[in-house]
């Protein structure tokens, strides 16, 4: 990058002096984050930070191949402003969030309507993109879905059994997490950040815990990154392997179903067996890890971990193996790797188009700077290549955990975190099971939260899951929607 | 021959359903702790070690009383078990905290140590769903670990199917309602609709922190602060989110289907 990028460089998990932030005209910070966007960088988070009754937008960008993120800002602006979304897809449910945070409407939106607010009764009472005709009927599903699982509704246009088009209306979780954050960090934030979404406790947390090790300008034990590495692919491996088995639950392929059920909760037992509770609650916290894993504890976890990756093993082979599995997997739900970049998917489901993205390899912060695993990557864009991606994680994720358990670094596991820098800047991002989490902190003064933006990678992957189903049959939903496997409340905040 | 390797493959695994509740439960993890024990008479005066290290301020002290500790605000981070310099709060290892009454989640008073045990549903609703429970899930703003762990009560190690207890998709074919989540204002509608769309005789049950109290996010004006806000709750069932133990004890105890309601023998941590 020259000197002259419109753009601050920025490590992942560092901070920055926001007066150093390069400060644009909003129609030039449209113009310059829609060039480098167009050359192959990634949107992270385009946010408002409200200042003095207007609003300064910040777009944090991801170069991939140079490893790298950049930040730049706009003057503060009221009112309008020309759409990045026009120019990038991608931008386009970061506007409609800023426009229903702070009443700033970017002109030439296609598409802007609430993300979370209850207009009325719920979310759902808006208008939605319809089709017209005599053999087009709509279907509508939710808030509440028949299983247990989290609420959110989805609109289909159909002719016959054929979808035109979903819509995907959320918000029905909504918390008010972002909105708290103001002013903190308080004494219930790390709670809530282990809970932004339940299952990716570890992942959230550590994001959350490196925005404040970057405000302080400290780096927590190596020995407490190692852990939080640990207990992250540990996260990953759970979930996976409960995604497996619910995929073969949906085209009726039972032995896996049931054999998978029971080994996504050994790998939760395994997290237990670190910090006593199946989700990782309380294990990361700012300046380290609150609990240490003994040497007799992780000999009990290497030995359980081989036990329960080759089970795991063996119950995806039967999956594999079958061809009545493998014909429901194929060329059901494509996206294109085209397609998915324009719209920015992250993760696996990105993975899945072939696209090589992984925070883990590209911007590798804590203990990933020093330990790897290979980016699982599949071309075919379909549930198949959805489901074969987290079978080639689940595997390399278990060739990682085994390597580094045996690598431990020795040394303290936490160590007490100096204040918060004032007036400054931090990003952090980590490699979740679903994909990328994007955790921003912007601090006042006094070192405190002025701004505060979370980023889950079901942010940007639901609009992949809406264009899966065009021209499929809506009998292919559910295997379709399983195969993203995506948090409502990780959205909806 | 891949239909006789998966048969065998299935025939190795044998069957791998827990013993529990004929035989031992499966033990807790070590560092999970269980229920907590509160001895307010310990409390010497003007002590208040314990207040400002609980994230959700689950611990109160009137003024010329011993602390009171709520356990349906408790995410057993066991902060305040290592901050209490006088042994009054300490962790049981006890798996069995689901309770009737709200209040009998607060810990402190002299005989109200730890949680009083659910009782069973009375004769009528006894008899009715005793064997046979069906229930009908609702997240209203959980956050997707109080769901999973509810659905592993369906995995082969918990089978819940053997209880006569099963999650329908029908609101209609429900007699129960399990809640997760504070209860967020979007989702109150749809939580009341399902409950209204639920034949009587019918019950509440509401299953982790955030549902009982709001948990962290009690006080947000985005959510409700828990179930008891908007529909009678009959089970409370603590824990951040409860341990698949705590939620299937808690259900076999209000249908009457456990005889432990002594409390002199918690099962040893392992």
């Amino acid at each position: 990058m020259s000197t002259a990028s419109p753009f601050l460089l920025l490590a992942n998990a560092t901070s920055l002096p926001w007066a150093e932030v390069p400060e644009w005209p909003v129609a030039e910070l449209v113009r310059h984050t829609a060039a480098e966007l167009g050359r192959g960088a990634r949107l992270c988070a385009w946010f408002g930070v409200p200042e003095a009754g207007a609003t300064r937008l910040v777009a944090v960008i991801a170069f991939d191949a140079d490893n790298t993120l950049a930040v730049a800002r706009s003057a503060p602006v009221a009112g309008r402003y020309p759409a990045l979304t026009a120019l990038q897809p991608q931008a386009h449910l970061f506007e409609r969030e800023v426009w229903e945070q702070s009443g700033l409407i970017p002109e030439g939106h296609p598409w802007l309507k609430p993300v979370r607010k209850t207009a009325g009764a719920a979310p759902a009472a808006v208008d939605f993109f319809r089709v017209d005709g005599g053999e087009i009927h709509e279907v509508a599903v939710g808030p509440v879905h028949a299983g247990i699982i989290e609420p959110g509704h989805f609109r289909f246009q159909c002719a016959g059994e054929e979808v035109l088009h979903l819509e995907i209306a959320l918000g029905y979780q909504h918390r008010g997490v972002e909105r708290a954050l103001s002013g903190g960090p308080h004494r219930a934030t790390m709670s809530q950040m282990e809970v932004v979404a339940g299952d990716t406790t570890i992942g959230h947390a550590t994001a959350h815990a490196s925005v404040l090790e970057a405000l302080a300008g400290a780096e927590p034990p190596l020995r407490a990154q190692w852990l939080r590495a640990v207990a992250l692919e540990l996260e990953r491996l759970a979930n996976h392997t409960g995604d497996l088995g619910a995929l073969s639950n949906d085209v009726a392929f039972l032995p896996t179903a049931s054999a998978c059920g029971k080994i996504r909760g050994d790998f939760l037992n395994l997290t237990a067996l670190l910090c006593g509770n199946r989700f990782g609650r309380g294990l990361v916290q700012p300046g380290g890890c609150r609990l240490d894993a003994e040497p007799d504890r992780l000999a009990r976890l290497r030995e359980r971990l081989t036990a329960a990756l080759a089970e795991v093993e063996q119950a995806s082979a039967w999956m594999w193996d079958a061809a009545s599995v493998r014909s429901r997997f194929e060329n059901i739900g494509t996206i294109h790797a085209r397609q998915a970049a324009e719209l920015g998917l992250v993760g696996p489901a990105a993975r899945a188009c072939g696209l090589v993205r992984d925070v883990r390899y590209d911007h590798p912060a804590g203990w990933h700077r020093l330990a790897q695993a290979p980016v699982a990557v599949w071309p075919s864009g379909d549930v198949f290549a959805r489901a074969r991606v987290r079978w080639l994680e689940v595997q390399r994720s278990g060739q990682l955990l085994t390597e580094q358990l045996a690598a431990q670094p020795e040394g303290e596991i936490r160590a007490e975190l100096p204040p918060a820098a004032p007036d400054t800047l931090a990003v952090a991002l980590v490699e979740g099971w679903r994909g990328e989490i994007c955790h921003v902190a912007l601090t006042d003064a006094a070192g405190r939260f002025r701004r505060y933006k979370i980023v889950d990678p079901s942010f940007h992957n639901w609009i992949g899951l809406a264009l899966a189903l065009r021209g499929q049959a809506i009998s292919d939903f559910p295997v379709c929607n399983k195969s993203f496997n995506l948090s409502y409340c990780g959205f909806d905040l | 021959m891949f239909v006789f390797d998966t048969i065998t493959h299935r025939l190795r695994r044998g069957c791998e359903t827990m013993a529990y509740p004929n035989g031992p439960a499966p033990a807790l993890p070590d560092r999970h702790g269980g229920a907590l024990r509160v001895d307010a008479a310990k409390c010497p005066d003007g002590c208040a070690e314990c207040l400002p290290v609980c994230p959700t301020e689950a611990i109160t002290r009137p003024a010329g009383r011993g602390i009171a500790l709520d356990l349906g605000r408790c995410l057993f981070c066991a902060a305040c078990v290592e901050a209490c310099p006088h042994g009054a709060i300490i962790q049981t290892g006890d798996y069995r905290m689901a309770v009737r009454r709200r209040e009998d989640l607060v810990l402190g008073e002299p005989g109200r140590e730890q949680v009083r045990l659910a009782d069973a549903l009375d004769g009528k609703l006894r008899k009715l769903f005793g064997r046979s429970l069906r229930l009908r899930q609702v997240s209203a703003g959980g956050n997707g670990a109080e769901e999973a762990d509810l659905n592993v009560l369906g995995t082969i190690g918990w089978d819940l199917g053997r209880f006569g207890i099963q999650f329908v998709a029908s609101p209609r074919h429900a007699d129960g309602l399990v809640v997760t989540g504070p209860v967020s204002r979007n989702m109150e509608l749809a939580l009341k609709k399902t409950w209204d769309a639920m034949p009587e005789p019918k019950i509440v049950i509401a299953v982790g922190a955030e549902a009982i109290s709001g948990g962290v996010f009690a006080g947000h004006p985005e959510v409700r602060g828990g179930v008891a806000a908007v529909l009678p709750v009959d089970l409370f069932i603590p824990g951040w989110p409860p341990h698949p133990l705590t939620i299937l004890d808690g259900l076999l105890r209000l249908l009457g289907r456990l005889e432990d309601e002594g409390r002199l023998t918690p099962p040893p941590a392992t």
